[in-house]
């Protein structure tokens, strides 16, 4: 058996990134924001969006979640259910690099 | 009734049909053109700036091989200046040196690579090439360090199947984001050598059952896409995702078509780019038309409830195995001819009893079959 890489997971330390094979592009065809990876189209909803937009590869998750929070006024436990989840499948589709 | 037609999201470039392969399932017709029928760079460049114009996001740079078009590089970076993601589908046998950095460099934002074979005996016999596998390993190396991000893609059928676990470790050990499982579709060369490709039951059952342990380990660290064999289906793929529905591929000499084998309806002419426009043939083309949507569905696709999820499964499948094109994909289990896959397979297995069957492939190449004058 080789070495393998491993399964990342999310923690408030983690310091997402989009990888190099996707891509956020407005359409102007269809006046929405799209992701494109290699064999997929996705078409994210506004807070998908807002979440991928941060994956700058600087923000941590901690921050990622305070900064969500504060933008729409919500509390930052809520707000880290749905962020942590949503990027821990995003990572495991290797669609977001942890 | 009918939906508003949307746009294209994706489209196959199929750049050319010269191929220094001979896999004997290739997706191209068996009537394959010369070099003197492909399109030129400036038609190329402009079918590509009306396809981003008609919202295509994806294009996916075929063949044949497409690295043997010379212009390749002024291709890619006219579809990267568009905003378009690019795919380089690739068997990697035979790239000049630097081309690769030079794809890199105009913009490519992926490759797919193919392996006949998880051994090197085996890819170099099924795409009737000495030295490919070597070849192809290097192609990957050079492909991960030029930064790209890479596919392999390993097409299945009963000469490899025993391979699959292998295959999976190969894809690992390249660093590959993702791996194609994807099992032989019989249309093209792969219908004319179905008889020796048509895997047995119990390895497609021992397939299905490593695929799906894989994708539990690999989760987050390699992505597996399985394209079961679908003569052992009970539901047919939604071929294209429907026909013309959101993506189409254009052939080497700029005929735009909704699938690879849509020339084998007999009933359907095809436009070419040049004389029409892509929206034209997007919007207007009655070949497009003529199966996209549920209107054309006859019974038991009409009224069953899976109708857009199948999309009545593979209008070129119905017409090879049904002999009617509208006819519900006879992969489905609720096609009158069901049956008739089963003893397809069965026929399959008995013609793979005969000694010596395996040397039998008809390999593809140009002039196999004669061009019609």
């Amino acid at each position: 058996m080789m070495a393998l890489r491993e399964r990342a997971l999310v923690s408030p330390q983690s310091v997402p990134s989009l990888p190099k094979h996707v891509r956020i592009q407005y359409d102007p065809v269809r006046q929405a924001f799209a992701v494109l990876s290699p064999e997929k189209v996705f078409w994210p909803n506004d807070i998908s969006l807002e979440i991928l937009r941060r994956c700058d590869g600087r923000s941590t998750v901690g921050h990622i979640i305070a900064d969500l929070a504060a933008d729409y006024d919500a509390e930052p436990e809520a707000v880290a259910t749905d962020v942590v989840a949503f990027l821990q499948e995003w990572s495991d589709k290797l669609l977001v690099k942890l | 009734m009918s939906e508003p037609l949307l746009p294209p999201i994706g489209m196959l470039a199929e750049l050319t049909h010269r191929c220094p392969l001979q896999c004997p399932y290739c997706s191209n017709p068996l009537e394959l053109l010369k070099a003197n029928r492909e399109l030129d760079t400036q038609t190329w460049l402009d079918l590509f700036s009306q396809a981003a114009d008609l919202g295509i996001l994806q294009v996916h740079l075929s063949g044949g091989e497409p690295t043997l078009r010379r212009d390749l590089e002024q291709l890619i970076a006219g579809l990267s200046a568009r905003g378009v993601y690019t795919n380089l589908i690739t068997a990697g046998v035979g790239i000049a040196e630097g081309r690769i950095e030079a794809f890199a460099e105009a913009g490519l934002d992926h490759l797919q690579l193919s392996f006949q074979g998880a051994r090197p005996a085996t890819t170099d016999r099924i795409g009737n090439h000495k030295g490919g596998h070597e070849k192809k390993l290097e192609t990957a190396r050079r492909a991960r360090a030029a930064g790209l991000p890479l596919t392999i893609n390993a097409p299945i059928h009963r000469h490899n199947i025993e391979e699959v676990p292998e295959f999976i470790d190969l894809a690992l050990s390249l660093g590959a984001e993702r791996l194609e499982i994807a099992n032989v579709q019989y249309a093209g060369w792969a219908l004319t050598n179905r008889d020796q490709l048509m895997p047995e039951r119990a390895a497609v059952d021992r397939q299905a059952e490593i695929v799906a342990a894989a994708r539990e380990r690999l989760t987050g660290i390699m992505n597996i896409d399985f394209v079961p064999p679908d003569y052992f289906a009970i539901y047919p793929k939604p071929c294209m995702g429907g026909w013309a529905r959101d993506a189409f591929m254009v052939t080497p000499d700029g005929t735009v078509l909704p699938c690879h084998a849509a020339q084998t309806i007999p009933s359907l002419s095809f436009e070419r780019f040049g004389p029409h426009s892509l929206a034209e043939i997007w919007t207007d083309s009655p070949a497009f038309n003529a199966f996209r949507g549920t209107d054309w569905m006859q019974q038991p696709c009409r009224s069953c409830e899976r109708r857009e999820i199948d999309w009545g499964g593979c209008r070129c499948q119905a017409m090879a195995i049904a002999g009617d094109a509208a006819a519900t994909d006879p992969a489905c289990a609720k096609s009158p001819i069901h049956a008739r896959m089963a003893m397809l397979i069965d026929e399959a297995q008995r013609a793979a009893a005969v000694p010596s069957h395996d040397e039998q492939f008809v390999y593809r190449r140009i002039g196999v079959v004669t061009e019609p004058a």
